[in-house]
């Protein structure tokens, strides 16, 4: 399977540790993954505030250059860009005049956009493409033990819940059981992580990390696992101010594809669990085969 | 183009209906158009033809301008062609020399150019005109209707319908897809607003269904297959195997005893699964009929439903020499005749797993209306008592209203009871266990009897009503009052604030929505379904019971939410209008029935296609030959004679190409509507 | 949110004063007897705003509102609004224009969207957030030196500049333009950054970053230029 592939900026940025792990785990399960050439910011959440036309203008020069690319699949890994991509896809089958701003933004770059390409996220793909099974059966280190709260967060599951349920979505919660751990209730596993605000109004934001935090530890879980480099930056970079507000309530957040890394036996310098500013210390147990 | 016969007098009325035409077409215009259309004598627009004046306007012109034709454009025949034919019959004419043709629906309503719209009406109208001219007098026949009556479901719709039916003498057959008769209704606890005991009244009803010699009960049934027309219909009734002998079983219940499950092991149904029955149970103390059935699913002397003689039938030895229980017993299918039916198969309960927000089926303590039901009543699960799945006896209790009710995700109606049920609730948990009491509402709809009253009656107990539709139902906790608890996240909008409340016990009042089968029901007995997939009536405020075939009547929830006066008050309704029709004891035929023509060449192909099979073959004229008794008039023979040899009175060849010649003759005054029509 | 829990939720926002008094908040300030007029004239009202709102893709739905509370009771934010989304809403559609605009509310909303899959009558309450959000920023009326609009703003130039975000570039002009001590303060952050090798101020860019701005100019051609 081949996809084009929209890291976007927070891939290349503070999220460069989901990138770092998601790609040797594609590349590990037969996935080729052909990073679009030229891309640009998908317009998410901070530039739909200013002019939607506009945000959706950008997003439509990444799904031309996909086309242009002959994929008909392109794979967004953060949520955010998942989100507006989708959304641009859908307003341009929906709305005429959308369409016709963004045929007339793109013809002025010499592009086109015929309405076509999916968007996909890796979850999605791991999921429903290449299937629990085939991932089973790469588990060489099964991550026995260790207890995780799986989090979605907003906007891979709403509005556009493609693939999941958008109030008690699962794919993870298969993912991650497939991989040996045990996921943890989590009532909160849709819930904001806060966006901006954890910057921009950090009374509210710090606040809402706590709560996420807090609960992932009363329910014993070891980490958090996140499917959007938003999410696990404030999850995981906060936790300085959190830990003054509110006490010690910190939990490791870790992406989905670092767990996958490490249940597969890759070389943990592949998936950036360093990167972290509070990094997950458990490891799988070594196999007892190893041993024998 | 037919030439008319130079003794055609017609005469053509437009109605105004008040502005509902008029507003829209220019009635004196498309008067003064028809006035001079060849075989017309006179013309008038009047404001409302159906109104007593306007039809003795009819009678008075037939005799005084000699008419012999009767033209009427102005609503749907389906509304006034029998008060038209009536008028035209009083003045002395056939009715059926009268035609309608209808301006309101297919030009006034539907247009927004009044110029259009009054070339549309003309066009209409000039079409009639030429069909009328051919019209034919026709005999009616009149047919006898048998005077038995059908009811489909025994909740307090049916039971109320059979009981005012069997009263006045008809006999009925009531048939009851449950064990039991009795209905959601004999699962509630108290009723609003009066709080008496829905047992107390509702048990007397169904004892007297059980004993009345007028009706035949047969529960645990289905309808399966309805055949024939208003007056004699035919309905084959599949009876299902309870295992227990109806007439020989007296109810006396020591084979439940004598179970050899000792104690209760598998989910009861008529405790919303709260309770536990044995494989051979009685649906409840009152049931009717007293009669108990064995769920061949559990019982050990089955397997997987199929009879094995493995178990020691501990059952057979209790039940001695009454020999009530019959293994053996096969599904019967029965065929009755009656006259007329009425479906009063009610309601299901919204699914509340469909609004997982509300935490049922995760969190053990959240319940579904009809539960609580159970849980209040005396003869419940827990006797009464309020305590909750996990033991604990609850102090806060929240109860949602509009789960699955006013909501575009699942069901956008209103469901109507929600409110007042659960202000009763709310009053009976109350009542039971001394809890703190929250409502989450929209809006308190309390439009009725003694309603408004009950809502201040609760304000006064001290219920806490919150504007706000819940945002989630959750377990994870904020603050130390919160642990171990639910958590109840809502806008309390009229405080202007969002708030958290902890409680221990949450009720969802779930809506009311059509049965997953109401679909097939439908067709079963060739009835209408609104959008939202509840019984169509025939029409909203004058024709409440009525279906859009005759003979066949609907009551109570299948039609729409409604409470148990509303359903009561409307299943009399229908047992009055079924009375009505055989009491009559005979209808008038529509003469729209197929006849053969002469030249016939008895080549057989109409008679497989008959639905009704109303043709039969003469071997000795070797042609086909139409029972005028059978045919119901649906065309399809006519349409399919490959040498047009079969016509159908009121809907002849030349009068039907006449009209179609009317609608598309080019008009000698050019119109707007047929410039941009070719 | 029950006032027992941490002083973090009694928090005002820090720039700006409130346009009006929301309901309830004057007791605060009882000791010095400050009472507010909350009366709002039709000549308050900009007739048509509503409707013009609703003529906006994605927005159409606001005229179905029955103002239930679903939106409030799921928004995370909800509980530091001086007007709940519900509230947003009711003054959208009676075209109280200036107090919709002027609320804090739309800047916080934080585009979770559980709002927009909860409603009962399916308003897309975020896309009509993000439409009133707009329209605060085209009248240029939203509190100066408040940060959620000005990292909007830095966004949209940074995008047209350079075709995409370089984060740590964008987080320190905001705290440049808004608050300083807020950037002080996050001296501990940066350290982490620094050490997880995740702190680095080279700016990412597309190579045909002409192409962006070619692109917006295209889409404000038929319309006015945008302020």
């Amino acid at each position: 399977m081949k996809f084009a592939y929209f890291p976007g900026c927070s891939l290349k940025g503070l999220g460069r540790a989901y990138e770092e792990s998601l790609l040797p785990v594609m590349r590990h399960l037969g996935l080729e993954l052909e990073e679009l050439d030229d891309w640009n910011c998908c317009g998410a959440t901070a530039y739909m505030a200013v002019d939607e036309a506009k945000a959706c203008v950008l997003a439509a020069r990444n799904l031309a250059l996909a086309e242009r690319s002959g994929r008909d699949q392109l794979l967004a890994p953060c949520a955010a860009c998942y989100l507006v991509l989708n959304k641009t896809k859908h307003y341009f089958h929906d709305y005429p005049a959308m369409k016709a701003t963004i045929d007339r933004a793109l013809a002025a770059v010499d592009l086109a956009y015929a309405g076509d390409t999916a968007v996909r996220h890796p979850l999605d793909v791991l999921v429903n493409d290449v299937g629990l099974d085939a991932i089973r059966q790469k588990v060489v280190r099964p991550l026995r033990g260790l207890k995780v709260a799986t989090y979605y967060g907003c906007q891979l599951v709403r509005p556009y819940a493609t693939f999941d349920d958008p109030y008690n979505p699962v794919t993870m919660d298969r993912l991650v059981e497939a991989l040996g751990a045990t996921v943890v209730r989590y009532p909160l596993k849709t819930k904001c992580c806060g966006g901006s605000l954890t910057g921009t109004v950090p009374e509210a934001g710090i606040r809402m990390v706590y709560i996420l935090l807090n609960e992932a530890r009363k329910r014993g879980a070891d980490c958090l696992a996140t499917v959007c480099p938003l999410c696990q930056f404030n999850l995981d970079a906060y936790h300085a101010q959190v830990r003054s507000e509110y006490g010690d309530v910190i939990v490791p957040t870790v992406y989905f594809t670092q767990l996958m890394g490490l249940a597969f036996g890759l070389p943990e310098k592949q998936l950036g669990l360093h990167r972290a500013a509070v990094p997950l210390r458990w490891r799988p147990p070594v196999p007892e085969v190893a041993h024998a | 183009m037919v030439s008319l016969k130079p003794e055609i007098r017609i005469g053509f009325y437009v109605c105004h209906c008040g502005h509902n035409i008029a507003s829209m077409v220019d009635c004196a215009d498309v008067a003064a158009y028809v006035g001079q259309l060849p075989g017309v004598v006179l013309a008038r627009d009047y404001k409302y033809m159906c109104s007593d004046p306007g039809q003795e306007l009819i009678q008075k012109d037939i005799a005084e301008f000699g008419l012999n034709r009767v033209v009427v454009a102005s609503c749907s025949p389906l509304l006034h062609e029998h008060t038209f034919r009536a008028a035209v019959a009083a003045g002395g004419l056939n009715p059926f020399l009268f035609h309608m043709v209808n301006i309101r629906e297919h030009a006034s309503w539907v247009h927004t150019d009044r110029a259009a719209a009054t070339a549309k009406a003309k066009v209409l109208a000039r079409a009639a005109i030429r069909r009328a001219a051919l019209a034919r007098e026709l005999p009616q026949r009149q047919i006898p209707i048998n005077p038995g009556v059908l009811v489909v479901g025994g909740g307090i719709a049916g039971i109320h319908a059979a009981l005012t039916l069997a009263e006045a003498g008809k006999h009925v057959w009531l048939i009851e897809r449950e064990a039991s008769i009795g209905g959601h209704m004999a699962k509630f606890d108290k009723t609003f607003p009066t709080l008496d005991c829905a047992a107390c009244i509702l048990t007397p009803k169904m004892s007297a269904v059980g004993a009345h010699p007028n009706i035949t009960l047969w529960s645990h049934s289905d309808v399966v297959q309805v055949d024939g027309y208003v007056g004699n219909y035919t309905v084959k009734v599949r009876r299902r195997p309870r295992y227990v002998n109806e007439e020989l079983c007296t109810g006396c219940q020591e084979c439940i005893g004598n179970c050899i499950y000792k104690e209760p092991k598998f989910p009861d149904e008529f405790n919303e699964g709260l309770g536990k029955r044995k494989p051979i149970h009685i649906p409840f103390p009152q049931a009717t009929p007293q009669v108990v059935l064995i769920d061949p699913q559990v019982c050990l002397n089955f397997k997987r439903g199929v009879l094995t003689d493995r178990c020691k039938k501990t059952c057979v030895e209790a039940c001695g020499d009454r020999k009530a229980i019959d293994f053996t017993q096969k599904e019967e299918t029965k065929e009755i005749q009656v006259g007329a039916i009425i479906v009063a198969t009610g309601f299901k309960p919204f699914d509340v797993r469909r609004v997982p927000q509300y935490g049922y089926g995760t969190y053990p303590n959240v319940y579904t209306a009809l539960e609580v039901e159970r849980l209040v009543n005396a003869s419940g699960p827990t006797a009464g008592e309020i305590v909750l799945r996990d033991g604990r006896r609850p102090s806060a209790i929240a109860i949602i209203h509009c789960v699955g009710s006013r909501d575009k995700k699942t069901n956008r109606w209103c469901s109507r009871v929600c409110c007042m049920y659960s202000m009763k609730l709310a009053h009976l948990l109350k009542e039971h266990s001394g809890a703190e009491l929250y409502n989450f509402y929209i809006d308190i709809r309390a439009p009725g009897k003694g309603y408004e009253e009950f809502y201040d009656k609760l304000n006064e107990e001290g219920v806490h009503f919150i504007r706000g539709r819940v945002g989630e139902v959750t377990d994870w906790a904020m603050i130390p009052e919160e642990e171990g608890k639910l958590v109840i996240r809502v806008e309390d909008t009229l405080a202007g604030v969002v708030r958290r409340i902890p409680v221990d016990m949450v009720v969802l009042a779930t809506g009311l929505e059509p049965h997953a089968d109401a679909q097939a029901v439908r067709r079963l007995f060739n009835m209408s379904c609104g959008t939202e997939g509840f019984f169509l009536e025939r029409h909203p405020k004058l024709a409440p019971v009525s279906t859009f075939t005759d003979g066949v009547y609907i009551a109570g929830c299948c039609q729409g939410p409604r409470d148990i006066p509303d359903t009561v008050a409307q299943a009399g309704a229908a047992a009055a209008e079924a009375l009505a029709l055989i009491d009559r004891g005979h209808i008038l035929q529509e003469p729209n029935t197929a006849h053969v023509l002469a030249d016939c060449s008895g080549c057989k192909s109409c008679l497989p296609l008959c639905p009704y099979t109303a043709i039969g073959f003469d071997e000795a004229t070797h042609q086909a030959v139409i029972n005028e008794a059978l045919c119901k008039g649906c065309g399809t023979c006519v349409a399919a004679c490959p040498s047009g040899s079969i016509g159908q009175h009121l809907f002849e060849d030349d009068e039907v190409f006449s009209e179609i010649e009317g609608l598309l003759t080019a008009d000698p005054e050019p119109t707007p509507a047929l410039a941009a029509t070719p | 949110m029950p006032a027992t829990a941490t002083p973090a939720e009694r928090v005002e926002l820090k720039s700006g004063p409130p346009p009006a008094a929301p309901a309830g908040s004057g007791g605060r300030n009882w000791s010095t007897r400050r009472i507010e007029r909350t009366i709002k004239y039709e000549s308050d009202r900009n007739v048509g705003f509503g409707r013009d709102v609703m003529r906006v893709p994605g927005c159409e739905q606001l005229e179905n509102c029955i103002q239930c509370g679903t939106c409030s009771g799921v928004c995370p934010l909800s509980i530091y609004m001086d007007h709940s989304p519900r509230q947003v809403m009711a003054l959208t559609r009676a075209d109280f224009r200036d107090e919709v605009l002027r609320s804090h509310t739309i800047w916080l909303c934080a585009s979770c969207y559980a709002c927009t899959v909860e409603c009962p009558q399916q308003i897309r309450i975020t896309d009509i957030m993000y439409e009133l959000k707009q329209r605060a920023i085209d009248a240029g009326i939203y509190p100066r030196r408040f940060p959620i609009p000005v990292l909007a703003h830095e966004f949209t130039h940074m995008v047209r500049k350079h075709g995409r975000i370089t984060e740590l570039v964008l987080v320190i002009r905001l705290f440049l333009k808004t608050d300083w001590f807020a950037a002080l303060g996050n001296w501990r952050l940066g350290l982490d950054l620094t050490r997880t090798g995740r702190f680095s101020l080279l700016t990412e860019r597309i190579r045909r970053h002409g192409d962006i701005a070619r692109m917006l100019d295209a889409v404000d051609q038929p319309k006015h230029p945008s302020p």
